[in-house]
């Protein structure tokens, strides 16, 4: 449990920081709130000879409104999420999916940045982006690029990240006003990762359902964005059969690994019932 | 007297002894972060040990080189068994009469089995250098499973003992087997089955767990080569067993070692044995010449030393058609893993586990254990436990609800119908245990009326058909469970560890103004020994418990005990305190006489004084007479006021209780909600009844963290899955339900003060009420028996058998 040894360097900019990074290659390794790195580091499943700290860099800061958009720095612990005002109000799902990770403890210093760059499945925040649909400022050699958070998941660890990346900002747009929502979330105590999530944002129309997304945490070797699932609820009322397609359809795409949370069957299944009783609350809270 | 002269009660007050809830005085370290643990500890030239640990369940080793290691920075030696082997310590004994690598000698005979050992001038280069430890493997077949360790063509665990027919409890049956262990009289349980009206049979498995201490298992190691003296401080619950050992396996003087335990975080069972990383230590610093430092993290810790239970049981009760428990048989499988390292009394090598028929009068019972061996870690160390009784208490009280579910009758009602009762005491239970004492009829019927148990079947009655009807998706289950422990191990006659008799120790000294100091052979890991055994002087002397300190750990002054688990320091060194402090009284009570000039049978005890017979104004206190007998004793009395017992208990102490548990399960999870859990305790005479609530607290907690989570889990090739936090589950304040308690007091009538233990019941007790509760919530659907842990799937997965996901 002790790391190898490593070199720390502290930049004060983006720029210092890719320049870092860029010097040392597969060697550095960018630190956000260490949280997901540290462990690695401890059991030598991650050996960087740098690390590059971000947490100097104030433009990685801060959650603001650009337009139709949020857009959260990388540096935003999970902690300061769970206080936004602007958050509660226009995407509130982010309160309620950062007060499911982890403990308090981890929240404080734990990043959305990192939470989202991390590329393991068991984080929380990547389904939430795809459910909400969001975008990942990248800064890499070649400037800035946008990716879509759909896109980003390759796989367990695998992300559109390249080696000298650092990801600045996450931009979100606003769902509409009066959209339902819901962070479902099955673990077994304070500071587990889930068994299965499901992450559902959705507006309602007359009755039915005028749009929905859907992500899924935990139940395949990246998050999930469960659009087939989606599309059998639009138009619907929620009723329990289509719901039971959806989910049907949910549980499909799938494919869990077995652990002490549970076989993979078993998972597949909380992953159904996460999503059910996330449709359920998120059609509570949806006017209109 | 006049106005202002306390009264008797006001004095006693004062004294804070027993029944007092007197505030913890460790506390006022521990709180501030000013504990004095192993860790803290910072030698000059210190070095560190680090292990490299076998990837594989079982290989054998083709190369070992340890020159890259050895050529890191700062690592000033490295350990293989071929170097241990020039000291003849490759090996070591077991408290259970086994032997066990110290590091591996030839092959692995389990993940994580010690390897090597680096000695570093820091933990940082140690630990690059167990990385740079070549080590080859060639993999062996595994077996894990207990089951199938006596098959005939089962993987060979242990080639040194493989052609060995006796083992160190008698006749082997097969290569893989430790031992056989028979309790009870078969004959008579077998015809008791013959004639019964009802049987029930049931498998019921103890899974393997661990005590997982927040502080891991750690020492220092400081031998002097010019006095040729070994210092080790380590987190030892049994320092003078250590040393002891340590003399017997090293050759070295006994009175050359000086062991010393500092603050202990918590053991549970996990700090009595004697572990690889000491024994390492302990040769580094004689090679080195310096002090070496060992300290395990959480990932060794819960892997390799010392896990508990792992029992596979196969249980029979045999009825009357009105209820009435007329025979009990029981057959188990315990998987020791790779040695048979289980810290038991020697004599017993599946512990007091005959204590299985519980609390009920059954007139004939009888129970065969057969210990085998596995690839797995060693251990069975006595979990929060008297040795194995946990596992005797959970198999009997599923047993017992499965029997009353067959008979159709509530599991409170037959239970009721079949316990012991009162005027029976003392029992002899049909496995020869002499049970002292006990009220449990009034103990259950306590329970059922504060948690209102008709009503609460009601409700559940209620629910049930609501959950029929498909009005909701969660069942009620309520969990009873009535048990008692045999602690305090215990009567010489009965009871050694290596030979060495099962007494424990009190040396007290009283200062001429009235202090003292009492040393203790028992060693406390959080239970509060230094608050409690002052309450006990402080009765007992008169002198406020304020007034005392309390020392235990270092083997140099404390006078030879056997050290704390298995419920024993109050039964034994408790009992050890009173009688010390007679003897201190009575010669306090001659010295009084001397000075007021009367007789000794003239002076009666008042609270904290001698006085005069029908003239209570003449009287001596206790801070007066310890003046005296340092200044003024009488001619021909030594001064001084102090004593030293050594207790050797005449019986066990049997404490007891009922508990009662309501869970809610969302069956679409199999997540199950602890609502309520009521626990009543009798552990005789309460000498802190504020300590006693936390250690009741403490041990549910533990008890609900095993029921509904925990399992040590290696799959089938040997990989334990369940090594760390994130995937062994130790539930937090989170996660904890509230607990109510509650308690009757039925004194031991054999031991000086009553009192009998209680720091195990709650885990002894709550492990199967909350079973049992988990159980009950399904038995109306025809499942008898879920096995444990409850966590969410495998509840899930008796619901999805039972067809409620439809
Ligand atoms: C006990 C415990 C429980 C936890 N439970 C949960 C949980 O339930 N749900 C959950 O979602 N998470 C959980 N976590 C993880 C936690 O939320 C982490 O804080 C988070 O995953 C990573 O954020 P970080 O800021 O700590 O990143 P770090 O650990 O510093 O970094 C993580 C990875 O991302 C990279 N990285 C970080 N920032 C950037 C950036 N700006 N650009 C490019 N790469 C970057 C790092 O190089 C590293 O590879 C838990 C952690 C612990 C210790």
């Amino acid at each position: 449990m002790i790391p190898g040894s490593f070199e720390y360097h502290r930049p004060s900019s983006v720029q210092e920081a890719l320049g870092l990074l860029a010097k040392w290659g597969d060697d550095g390794r960018a630190i956000a709130g260490g949280h997901s790195l540290i462990p690695m580091m401890k059991l030598r499943l991650a050996k960087p000879a740098h690390l590059v700290d971000l947490r100097d860099i104030a433009d990685l800061k801060g959650i603001r409104a650009d337009g139709n958009d949020i857009v959260i720095g990388a540096m935003t612990t999970q902690y300061e999420l769970i206080g936004s005002n602007l958050l509660v109000s226009k995407i509130p799902i982010l309160r309620e999916t950062s007060l499911q990770v982890a403990d308090p403890q981890v929240r404080y210093v734990g990043t959305l940045g990192g939470n989202v760059a991390n590329g393991d499945p068991g984080n929380d925040m990547p389904a939430v982006m795809m459910c909400l649909g969001a975008t990942y400022h990248v800064m890499g050699k070649a400037g800035e690029r946008r990716v879509a958070a759909r896109e980003f998941y390759q796989g367990a660890y695998f992300t559109a990240l390249e080696a000298g990346d650092l990801l600045t900002a996450v931009r979100i747009p606003m769902p509409p006003a009066g959209h339902g929502y819901a962070y479902e979330k099955l673990k077994r105590k304070i500071g587990d990762y889930a068994t299965a999530a499901a992450a559902v944002v959705l507006t309602m129309s007359g009755g039915k359902v005028a749009s929905c997304s859907i992500g899924l945490t935990n139940v395949a070797e990246t998050p999930l964005w469960a659009e087939e699932a989606a599309k059998i609820l639009n138009g619907s009322s929620l009723d329990a059969a289509t719901v039971k397609r959806a989910v049907a359809a949910a549980e499909a795409i799938t494919a869990p690994a077995a652990d002490a949370r549970g076989p993979a069957a078993y998972r597949t299944k909380m992953a159904g019932v996460m999503l059910t009783r996330a449709l359920a609350r998120a059609k509570s809270k949806a006017h209109g | 007297m006049n106005d202002m002269t306390p009264t008797a009660a006001e004095r006693a007050a004062k004294l804070e002894g027993l029944g007092c809830k007197r505030k913890r005085v460790e506390d006022i370290r521990f709180v501030q972060g000013k504990g004095n643990y192993v860790d803290d500890l910072k030698l000059p030239g210190m070095l560190y040990g680090d292990l490299v640990r076998s990837p594989h369940g079982h290989a054998r080793i083709t190369r070992l080189d340890t020159t890259k290691a050895a050529a890191v920075p700062g690592v000033v030696a490295v350990l293989t068994a071929d170097v241990l082997k020039t000291v003849n310590l490759a090996w070591m004994p077991t408290l259970a009469g086994d032997v066990q690598m110290v590091l591996a000698d030839g092959k692995v005979l389990f993940q994580n089995q010690e390897v090597a050992f680096v000695v570093a001038e820091s933990r940082e280069a140690a630990a690059d250098a167990v990385e740079l430890v070549e080590v080859e493997y060639e993999p062996l077949p595994v077996n894990v499973d207990p089951l199938k360790a006596m098959a005939p063509n089962a993987p060979v665990i242990r080639e040194d003992i493989k052609d060995k027919t006796d083992g160190a409890h008698g006749k082997r049956k097969h290569y893989n087997h430790v031992f056989s262990w028979q309790a009870g009289d078969k004959a008579a349980a077998d015809a008791a089955f013959e004639k019964a009206d009802v049987k029930i049979r049931e498998f019921i498995v103890y899974p393997r767990v661990h005590p997982c201490p927040l502080e891991t298992c750690q020492c220092v190691a400081s031998f002097d080569k010019i006095e040729g003296e070994l210092t080790l401080w380590g987190t030892f619950q049994a320092p003078h067993v250590i040393r002891t050992v340590g003399s017997l396996i090293s050759k070295i003087p006994e009175h050359k070692i000086h062991v010393i335990a500092p603050d202990i975080g918590g053991g549970f069972g996990n700090k009595v044995g004697a572990y690889s990383g000491y024994i390492c230590a302990i040769v580094a610093s004689i090679v080195t010449g310096r002090p070496v430092k060992w300290t395990e993290d959480r990932i060794e810790n819960l892997s390799t030393t010392a896990f508990a239970r792992d029992f596979h049981m196969d249980v029979e009760i045999a009825c009357t058609k009105d209820g009435k428990v007329t025979g009990l048989r029981c057959y188990t499988i315990a998987d020791h893993g790779a040695f048979d390292a289980c810290a038991n009394a020697t004599k017993w090598p599946a512990g007091l586990f005959s204590i299985i028929s519980g609390s009920y009068d059954f007139p004939a019972a009888y129970c065969l254990v057969d210990g085998v061996y596995t690839n797995k870690a060693p251990g069975g160390v006595a979990y929060r436990c008297s040795f194995r009784v946990t596992e005797a208490a959970y198999c009997i009280e599923r047993a017992m609800d499965i029997m009353a579910q067959k008979l159709g009758m509530d599991p409170a009602e037959f239970r009721m119908k079949n316990l012991i009762r009162r005027e029976q005491f003392p029992y002899t239970s049909a496995f020869g245990w002499q049970y002292d004492s006990g009220d449990y009829q009034t103990a259950l019927k306590k329970a059922m009326e504060a948690t209102n148990y008709t009503k609460l079947r009601d409700e559940q009655k209620a629910k049930r058909e609501a959950f029929k009807r498909g009005e909701t998706r969660e069942l009620m289950g309520i969990g009873v469970a009535f048990f008692t422990e045999i602690v305090g191990a215990g009567p010489s006659r009965a009871c050694d560890i290596l030979g060495i008799a099962m007494f424990d120790s009190a040396e007290i000294r009283i200062h001429p103004t009235g202090s003292g100091i009492c040393r203790l052979g028992t060693k406390s890991q959080g239970q509060g020994h230094e608050t409690t055994y002052a309450q006990i002087i402080a009765t007992e002397l008169g002198l406020p418990a304020d007034n005392i300190t309390v020392e235990e750990g270092n083997t140099d002054t404390a006078p030879y005990g056997l050290g704390t688990y298995g419920s024993r320091s109050t039964p034994v060194s408790g009992a050890a305190t009173a009688m010390a402090c007679r003897k201190i009284k009575a010669k306090a009570q001659m010295i009084a006489a001397y000075m007021l000039e009367v007789h000794d049978d003239d002076l009666e005890w008042d609270v904290d004084r001698f006085r005069v017979k029908g003239n209570p104004e003449r009287s001596k206190t206790m801070t007066e007479l310890a003046w005296a007998a340092y200044h003024e004793v009488p001619p021909g009395m030594e001064p001084g006021l102090e004593a030293i017992n050594y207790y050797d208990p005449p019986n066990f102490t049997f404490p007891y209780g009922a508990y009662i548990c309501v869970v809610d399960i969302d069956v679409d999870t199999g997540m199950a909600k602890v609502r309520r859990f009521f626990a009543l305790d009798d552990c005789g005479t309460r000498i802190n009844p504020m300590i006693i609530e936390g250690q009741i607290h403490g041990g549910l907690t533990e008890a609900f963290g095993i029921a509904m989570g925990q399992e040590i889990h290696y799959d089938p090739d040997g990989n334990v899955t369940t090594a760390s936090f994130m995937d062994y589950f130790l539930p937090t304040a989170v996660e904890t339900p509230h607990w109510e308690t509650d308690w009757t007091e039925v004194p031991s009538p054999h031991h000086p003060i009553g009192a009998k233990g209680v720091g195990e019941s709650p885990n002894v007790g709550g492990v199967p009420c909350f079973s049992n509760a988990v159980n009950d919530a399904f038995s109306f659907l025809g499942s008898t028996h879920i096995q444990m842990p409850h966590d969410h799937w495998r509840v899930w997965t008796a619901a999805e058998n039972l067809g409620l996901h439809q």
